[in-house]
């Protein structure tokens, strides 16, 4: 299938842009500057200015003389590139594949998208009027390659669609300057006389290559089709891709919801084929104000069950807005992984951690709640009791040593050791009594100390000897003290933990 | 044959616990939680499962006790290889200790979340959730309203769930199908040895719906409950007050 190609230009890109933002300067002609070598020169001048002879490459002070109460507003570094790239992404409402073309111009590849719009013509006008819409001006040719769009949009003087193969016969009559040539190759060809392309077409290749070198003859095999051009979309395609155009703007939550469940379906349908699963997906959608909602889920395992997916979704779905209505929904797997096909026995339900439905519901609270607030703990080869645990980096990762239950350890165990005051005979005895957030405990029984030391090569500190004790209610603690008897009193002893 | 009154009592009596809300899982047999006499006290003589337990507190040391019986109580229900959430917005459980229930600290999935809504959104998910065994949720209160979405929600999926939540008071009506309060009690060593002894709770069954309350003395030793005998326990009183 032949490809085709559009080419957009925005004549006056960057004026349009102020005039959008500022209505005033609708009738009134103004340039865009900017220093350079101690002048303003001129960057961009709008339509009213042009017809005045004001042209890019001007300085202020000559334009002055022209028009004396012509209005000059700075230019923004980057502006066209930043213009480009927004435009370029309202345009993925009609390709998927849009590229920018600095200075003033986007590329669309359009092969096999215009018959939605009911052919060429009516796709064409639909995207110049919306332009038109958002104040933009355009040109919008179209064409089996990029050079000849491009040439088109620009100096084409009839038709703006250019047929099948037709291309070196819509070219005949361009200027040189429509092959994107280097402004002194323009200049030597105007030397020659050779002003239209219909000139030197027929020219021998060796001798403009000779006299042009092998970049002209390369711009001129692009725009004829000789070689293929690529390009470089604002959005690379993700492999695992899907598109649903809305006829009328979207606006209830209903509808979303819909419009994702289509999209999930048709995806989980193809992954599930070559039996693939979803690890990251993200919806976008496009809005008609020309901007883009999106909203991203990760599952823990891939998957192609398109129920859980769409619950993952449905989590965030409140988050879009859809404003004045959204035209566009995408759905694209940023991260795809094998999946084997489950076998499930029918007569026994497996309940541990490798449990689909455990899965689905962990997918679900990382939603909602993000997935930092999920733990799992390993044990760790440390005696320290803060460092006797790990935190499991995946629901599958396996303990690299056993849980040890040699020594007691408090089922509950504070976050920071609470000081306590307390009454100890020396030299190793356990307390006698200590007092905790002003509550007075008599010791009635106590197993230790457990002296632990601190991991030198990890931490700096004193060691914890730790006691096991039992008070006359009943109730068990953790007690421990840092350091020493010494006799400058910097030993402490604090409170670690509960026993059951 | 005619039926004897016996045998139509009991057939009777499995009529009423399902329109109680109260079913016996289907094709499962009923697991015994090695609570020993306390059985007698549950409906149909077995701890019931895929129903709400809520555990009251009002200090940290009960709570312990609390988290320690329900570590007791997961031990069983976890042993086919099940996992269990514990889901809390203030935790403090070291799961080490857990391995001296008999639990595997791995198997349980900790969430810690910040808000009480949170907690309790959580909760009900992970309560429909059928590929877990149990849940276990530290909410800072609970009514009714609560309390009877989650019992709705196990009543559908067959998820055991155990609540601790702090009483300060009075505890609220709420649709558990049991409450508990745990509290610890001295250990004991034979032949008077030193040292701290094994976990001993008294273990206050408040309320349990088709069942009989009551109150009884629970040890964690050698990897399983058991329970003392309140002759024994009269006799320490005794012991203690002649000194």
């Amino acid at each position: 299938m032949c490809k085709r190609f559009v080419s957009i230009w925005f004549r006056y890109l960057k004026t349009d842009w102020f005039v959008r933002r500022q209505n005033f300067l609708d009738n009134t002609p103004f340039v865009l500057a900017s220093p350079d070598h101690g002048r303003m020169i001129i960057t961009a001048a709008n339509a009213i200015a042009q017809a005045q002879g004001i042209n890019e490459g001007m300085v202020v002070a000559d334009a002055r003389v022209i028009i004396p109460s012509l209005t000059v507003l700075d230019d923004k570094p980057n502006l066209s590139n930043k213009l480009l790239t927004g435009l370029a992404e309202w345009c993925i409402r009609y390709t998927p594949v849009v590229a920018v073309d600095l200075p003033n111009g986007l590329i669309l590849e359009a092969t096999g998208c215009a018959h939605l719009w009911s052919g060429e013509k009516d796709y064409l006008k639909t995207i110049t009027a919306r332009l038109k819409d958002i104040g933009y001006n355009s040109r919008a040719a179209i064409a089996d390659t990029i050079g000849t769009a491009w040439a088109i949009a620009r100096y084409g003087q009839d038709s703006l669609i250019i047929g099948n193969g037709m291309q070196s016969a819509a070219l005949l009559s361009c200027p040189s300057a429509a092959l994107r040539l280097e402004a002194d190759i323009i200049e030597r060809f105007d030397k020659l006389g050779l002003r239209h392309i219909r000139d030197f077409i027929g020219i021998p290749r060796s001798a403009l290559r000779r006299r042009f070198g092998p970049e002209f003859l390369r711009k001129l095999d692009l725009a004829l089709g000789h070689e293929e051009e690529i390009i470089h979309p604002v959005h690379p395609i993700e492999p695992y891709h899907e598109r649903l155009p809305c006829l009328e703007p979207i606006i209830t939550a209903t509808g979303i919801e819909i419009a994702l469940q289509r999209l999930l379906e048709s995806l989980s349908h193809r992954l599930q084929k070559e039996q693939k699963g979803i690890r990251v997906a993200i919806l976008k959608c496009y809005r008609i104000d020309g901007k883009m909602e999106k909203i991203e889920i990760n599952t823990s395992r891939a998957t192609h069950n398109a129920r859980h997916l769409f619950k993952l979704f449905e989590i965030k779905l409140p988050t879009i807005e859809p404003a004045l209505g959204i035209e566009l929904f995408t759905l694209e797997a940023l991260k795809v992984e094998d999946v084997s096909p489950l076998q499930e026995k029918l007569w026994e339900k497996t309940c541990g951690l490798e449990n689909s439905e455990l899965s689905q519901l962990l997918d679900r609270l990382a939603g909602k709640i993000g997935s930092a607030h999920i733990h799992r703990y390993l044990p760790d080869e440390h005696y320290w009791p803060e460092r006797s645990i790990k935190l499991a980096s995946s629901i599958g990762e396996k303990g690299t040593t056993t849980w040890r239950i040699d020594r007691p350890r408090p089922l509950q165990l504070l976050y920071n050791p609470e000081p306590i005051e307390v009454t100890a005979p020396i030299p190793d005895y356990p307390p006698m009594l200590f007092r905790h957030k002003g509550k007075l405990h008599k010791v009635i029984k106590a197993d230790g100390p457990e002296r632990i030391e601190q991991e030198w090569w990890l931490q700096e500190g004193q060691h914890r000897d730790y006691y096991y004790v039992e008070d006359e209610e009943g109730c068990r603690y953790w007690l421990f003290r840092s350091g020493h008897y010494t006799d400058d009193k910097s030993y402490r002893w604090f409170i670690h933990g509960f026993f059951p | 044959m005619p039926a004897t009154k016996a045998d139509i009592i009991a057939q009777l009596r499995r009529d009423i616990f399902p329109l109680q809300g109260l079913k016996s899982t289907l094709g499962t047999t009923a697991v015994d939680v090695g609570l020993g006499p306390l059985r007698y006290a549950f409906p149909n003589s077995s701890f019931p499962l895929g129903a709400i337990h809520e555990f009251c507190f009002d200090r940290i040391e009960h709570a312990t006790a609390s988290c320690g019986f329900i570590a007791g109580v997961l031990s069983t229900l976890m042993r086919q290889g099940g996992a269990s959430l514990w889901i809390s917005s203030s935790r403090k459980i070291f799961p080490p200790a857990l391995k001296s229930f008999g639990i595997e600290p791995d198997k349980i999935i900790f969430l810690d979340l910040q808000k009480q809504r949170d907690v309790l959104w959580a909760m009900e998910e992970a309560l429909k959730c059928e590929g877990l065994t149990t849940v276990v949720g530290e909410t800072k209160e609970l009514n009714f309203t609560v309390s009877r979405r989650l019992q709705l929600a196990v009543e559908q999926s067959r998820v055991t769930g155990f609540i601790l939540y702090n009483t300060q008071g009075c505890p609220n009506t709420t649709a558990s199908v049991s409450r508990w309060k745990i509290t610890p009690l001295a250990s004991e060593l034979p032949n008077d040895m030193p040292g701290v002894g094994f976990p001993r709770w008294n273990v206050e069954l408040l309320k349990i719906r088709n069942g009989k309350p009551g109150s009884w003395e629970l040890e964690w030793s050698e990897g399983g409950f058991r329970h003392i005998s309140r002759i024994s326990s009269i006799k320490l009183e005794q012991r203690k007050k002649t000194g």
